[in-house]
């Protein structure tokens, strides 16, 4: 039982390290759901386009990023986008950008879909029932069907909200501030191999499932207005 | 003679290699009420919802009020507000109140006052009875309340025609009668009306006539009494022998 007070010793000692990275953790989270939602309306919007080519291109796009691996997606983000021409590379942009950029295109595509299938779940009758009563195309999709979908895109992207949580970790790998970035700088400042982990386990756990109490509240509060 | 107000030229509707609609002319004149009967997969819900371009036709034309509507070059809304359409399942949108319901698209798409469209919907919502619930959402309300709602919320848009697919199959037995006795009564006062339904007395009661469908094809059709009592239509006559009890 000994490793347990050394684990909690640690985690009190160092709770400042820790509660900085939480916080960069969650803005880190925070800034690509946000700014991946923004990005994801845009790719859902191209992928439902009657127009084969441009719905092609959106497809492409969301089946090459969750066809990919995360950390190769940041790698590539790392190392060759900054590279890529001598404009981008005069810009000399912080690494934090590239790798928000990296995360922000690799959640849009999972929120792309989360917003495709949200919408198609909205009964189809919904819609017929507008157009027969002849509302134009724009407002059956914003009175209508949207004020639906939203129903089943907001838990969904909460739950993308708790996997980019985790997801992020892997942003350590280029020195970005969050969480697991608090065991590096544990490690080799204080030597401390294992304690960190399990302190930054803990705290993960801890805000994936507050969380996802909140996602599944979220859940239950939408769903009585059926 | 008057124009009929809504004629069908040569419709087909192919579903990928399948023809459920293979060639249908009629004219619906203005005042009639034309119920559609025929075996389940015939066709008769794919027809109607060609009537206002829910299923774009294979081939061929609907003309509505002397203009064309299959053709892509005219503001199809436009023309869906002169045809209401009630639908099996009610449809109602969950997410507005029963009194949005009915006012959503008169305000959005014809431009009406709110105060007026609300002023109207209430008016509607009295001849259903409902006028109490006008603040409710349609979750409270019971599947014949629905209906109704459904039903005069197509009416708000002031339509020439109003189209039924089965408004009362998804209903329970008791709230049948209070749904077809609002359809019965907008046909007494003159709407034009095509239903499709299953209610086979109600057919008889309502209608000037009685199309009867199988197989993509208008089989028979003529006056009640034509087609349910004096039918010479071996098709025909074998569907009867089955739904009337
Ligand atoms: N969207 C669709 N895609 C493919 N096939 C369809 C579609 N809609 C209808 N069909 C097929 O077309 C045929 C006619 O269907 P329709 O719904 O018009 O029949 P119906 O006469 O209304 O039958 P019911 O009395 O059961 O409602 C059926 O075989 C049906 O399976
Ligand atoms: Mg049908």
């Amino acid at each position: 039982m000994e490793f347990i007070t050394e684990i909690l010793e640690v985690g009190w000692k160092y709770r400042d390290l820790f509660i900085e990275g939480t916080l960069g953790t969650l803005e880190l989270a925070f800034i690509t759901v946000l700014l991946g939602t923004l990005l994801g309306t845009l790719v859902s919007i191209l992928k439902m386009s009657k127009f084969k080519p441009v719905s092609l291109i959106a497809s492409g796009y969301i089946g090459v990023i969750r066809g990919t691996p995360m950390l190769v997606q940041l790698y590539i983000f790392y190392l060759f986008v900054p590279e890529m021409s001598a404009a981008i590379k005069a810009l000399d942009l912080p690494v934090y950008f590239y790798i928000t950029l990296s995360l922000v295109i690799n959640s849009s595509a999972y929120i792309a879909e989360i917003i495709r299938s949200g919408i198609q779940a909205v009964d189809s009758g919904q819609s017929e029932a507008a157009k027969s009563l002849g509302m134009s195309n724009t407002n059956v999709m914003v009175r209508i069907i949207m004020p639906q979908a939203i129903k089943n895109i907001l838990p969904a992207l909460g739950n993308e909200f708790i996997m980019m949580i985790k997801e992020t970790s892997l942003a350590s790998t280029f020195y970005i501030n969050e969480l697991m970035k608090t065991r590096i700088i544990l490690q080799s400042t204080y030597f401390l191999t294992w304690q960190p982990l399990f302190v930054i386990a803990i705290i993960y756990y801890v805000l994936t499932s507050l969380l996802s109490k909140g996602v599944s509240l979220l859940e239950r509060r939408l769903a009585v207005s059926d | 003679m008057t124009k009929p107000l809504i004629e069908v030229k040569n419709l087909t509707k192919n579903f990928e290699s399948i023809e459920v609609l293979k060639g249908i002319n009629e004219k619906i004149y203005p005042g009639e009420v034309v119920s559609i009967l025929g075996p389940s997969g015939s066709g008769k819900s794919t027809l109607l919802r060609c009537l206002n371009l829910l299923e774009v036709p294979t081939s061929g034309q609907v003309i509505f009020e002397g203009v064309d509507i299959t053709d892509k070059k005219i503001n199809l809304a436009k023309h869906r507000q002169k045809i209401g359409m009630v639908f099996q399942h009610f449809n109602v949108f969950p997410h507005l109140t029963v009194l949005e319901n009915i006012t959503i698209t008169p305000i959005l798409e014809k431009k009406v006052s709110k105060k007026d469209a609300e002023e109207k919907a209430m008016n509607l919502l009295k001849m259903i009875g409902l006028e109490e619930k006008a603040h409710e959402y349609p979750r409270k309300l019971s599947g014949g309340q629905k209906q109704r709602l459904a039903i005069v919320r197509a009416l708000a848009m002031e339509p020439d025609v109003m189209l039924f697919d089965e408004p009362t199959s998804a209903l329970d037995p008791e709230m049948v009668k209070d749904v077809l006795d609002v359809i019965k009564k907008l046909a007494d006062d003159g709407m034009t009306c095509v239903i499709v339904t299953h209610e086979m007395g109600f057919a008889k009661q309502v209608s000037d006539r009685i199309i009867f469908m199988d197989e993509g094809i208008i089989q028979e059709q003529g006056t009640p009494e034509e087609v349910f009592d004096h039918s010479q239509n071996p098709r025909t006559i074998e569907f009867l022998s089955k739904v009337l009890y």
